[in-house]
């Protein structure tokens, strides 16, 4: 344990896990590090894209919404880091996992770098998202990994606020004007086909899934199918037919977009390496 | 200094408060989890309220320099994620605090909190006291807070979510 009075200042903020590592072998704490920064980049790129929103949402409560729920998945994606970080054991801090990593080592779905578009759109990529988010935590808080379990339990408070808040949304613009319906339309016909890849196992999420660490997605598709379904129908809105879908960004094959959100989110770090608040 | 116990320790801590809501202390709040005391070490376990509260860094610090400043040679600050924050630990003394303070307290939802749309709870006006309330938005000035406002009175306030 590092002596804390010694120490400047600002490292006080960091805050402190004692919870002993679980034992892996060393196969497993790498799929279980791989998955964990997967998680952690979902949330980070999520947030990132919600808080380009600050200062310029539709209305004050709406733009505060969205900066609120960014805020929520930072905090997630902070504590993934951190256990990622200590699951490494390489000495490295949440802060060189998020910051100093290039696009392709990013293994986030290409749904959360979508830009942001305009508010329909935004809602839509998070409706999908939250969904998705809400049903996988209540999963993963079962997860024989505690660490991932305690994460996913904080979480699922946060995320039943999330999904009622962009379900809410879906339906009153899509049953709202007709040049919000049109916009929702769209919005779908963009966005819809980024939706598989959330419940796509890699050859990592495979191999956890068959040790029971995380959750089969086949039930969890089956819940997020029957709530969309619900959700567009009251919102007047099509549901897609099965169509193709996008996939890639979870093996780091990403969209252009990412490395522009990288090169905003790094700058700092990147320029003045090591700086601190 | 003295054999301190977990006790003292535990109302020390009573006079650390939280950043953005200053009527409140870390007990009140319900974010500090266990007090353990060996000798001058105390460790002290704590739990945020929400996943990005900024106000725990905060929190952390101010707790460690309160008791290095009476007297502890050793404190350590432990995050415990598990089990997870619930407004159901905000003190009784907490919530009438907050009522004080112009903030309404938590209140028990009694209809379905996952129904879209729904009203699941009656707010109560911290100015006026009337339950003719309406909420504006669910996400207010903190993780914590949703923004209410007063159908009689017309003050706008904030409402302390329950979570649960």
């Amino acid at each position: 344990m590092m002596d804390h009075h010694t120490q400047p200042a600002h490292v006080l903020h960091e805050l402190q896990f004692k919870t002993p590592l679980q034992e892996y072998s060393p196969e497993v704490r790498q799929l279980v590090f791989d998955y964990t920064l997967q998680l952690a980049d979902t949330s980070l790129i999520l947030s990132h894209r919600l808080a380009e929103w600050c200062g310029h949402g539709p209305i004050l409560e709406q733009d505060m919404a969205m900066t609120n729920i960014s805020l929520d998945l930072l905090g997630e994606a902070r504590n993934l880091y951190q256990y990622a970080a200590e699951l490494e054991g390489k000495g490295h801090t949440e802060d060189d996992l998020a910051y100093l990593r290039d696009a392709v080592a990013y293994k986030n779905p290409l749904l959360v770098e979508q830009p942001n578009g305009n508010f329909g759109d935004t809602v839509l990529r998070q409706f999908i998202f939250d969904t998705f988010h809400y049903f996988f935590l209540k999963e993963l808080q079962n997860s024989t990994d505690h660490r991932l379990a305690a994460i996913a339990e904080k979480s699922l408070k946060e995320a039943s606020y999330h999904i009622k808040w962009s379900s809410e949304w879906v339906i009153r613009l899509g049953d709202g004007t007709e040049e919000s319906k049109k916009r929702m339309e769209a919005a779908i016909d963009e966005l819809w086909t980024y939706s598989g890849e959330l419940f796509e196992a890699t050859p990592t999420e495979k191999a956890l899934q068959e040790l029971d660490i995380i959750p089969d997605y086949t039930s969890i598709k089956a819940e997020w199918d029957k709530h969309v379904a619900q959700v567009l129908q009251e919102a007047t809105l099509a549901l897609p037919q099965d169509q193709w879908m996008q996939s890639g960004g979870k093996y780091g094959r990403h969209s252009e977009h990412l490395g522009y959100i990288l090169s905003d989110l790094q700058y700092l770090q990147r320029t003045y390496p090591g700086q601190k608040w | 200094m003295q054999a301190a116990t977990a006790e003292k320790v535990w109302q020390l801590l009573e006079d650390v408060y939280d950043p953005e809501i200053p009527v409140l202390s870390v007990v009140d709040l319900g974010v500090v989890r266990d007090v353990q005391v060996q000798g001058e070490e105390v460790c002290v376990t704590i739990t945020p309220t929400y996943s990005g509260c900024p106000a725990m860094g905060v929190i952390s610090t101010e707790i460690r320099l309160k008791l290095l400043a009476e007297g502890f040679a050793n404190v350590e600050i432990d995050t415990q994620l598990r089990p997870a924050w619930t407004s159901d630990w905000l003190s009784e003394a907490g919530k009438q605090k907050l009522e004080e303070y112009g903030i309404a307290p938590p209140v028990e939802p009694t209809g379905n909190v996952n129904q879209l749309f729904g009203k699941d709870v009656t707010v109560r006006c911290p100015r006026c006291k009337s339950e003719n309330t309406k909420l504006v938005s669910q996400f207010g000035s903190t993780s914590c807070k949703a923004l209410y406002q007063c159908n009689d009175c017309l003050e706008p306030f904030d409402y302390f979510k329950c979570l649960k």
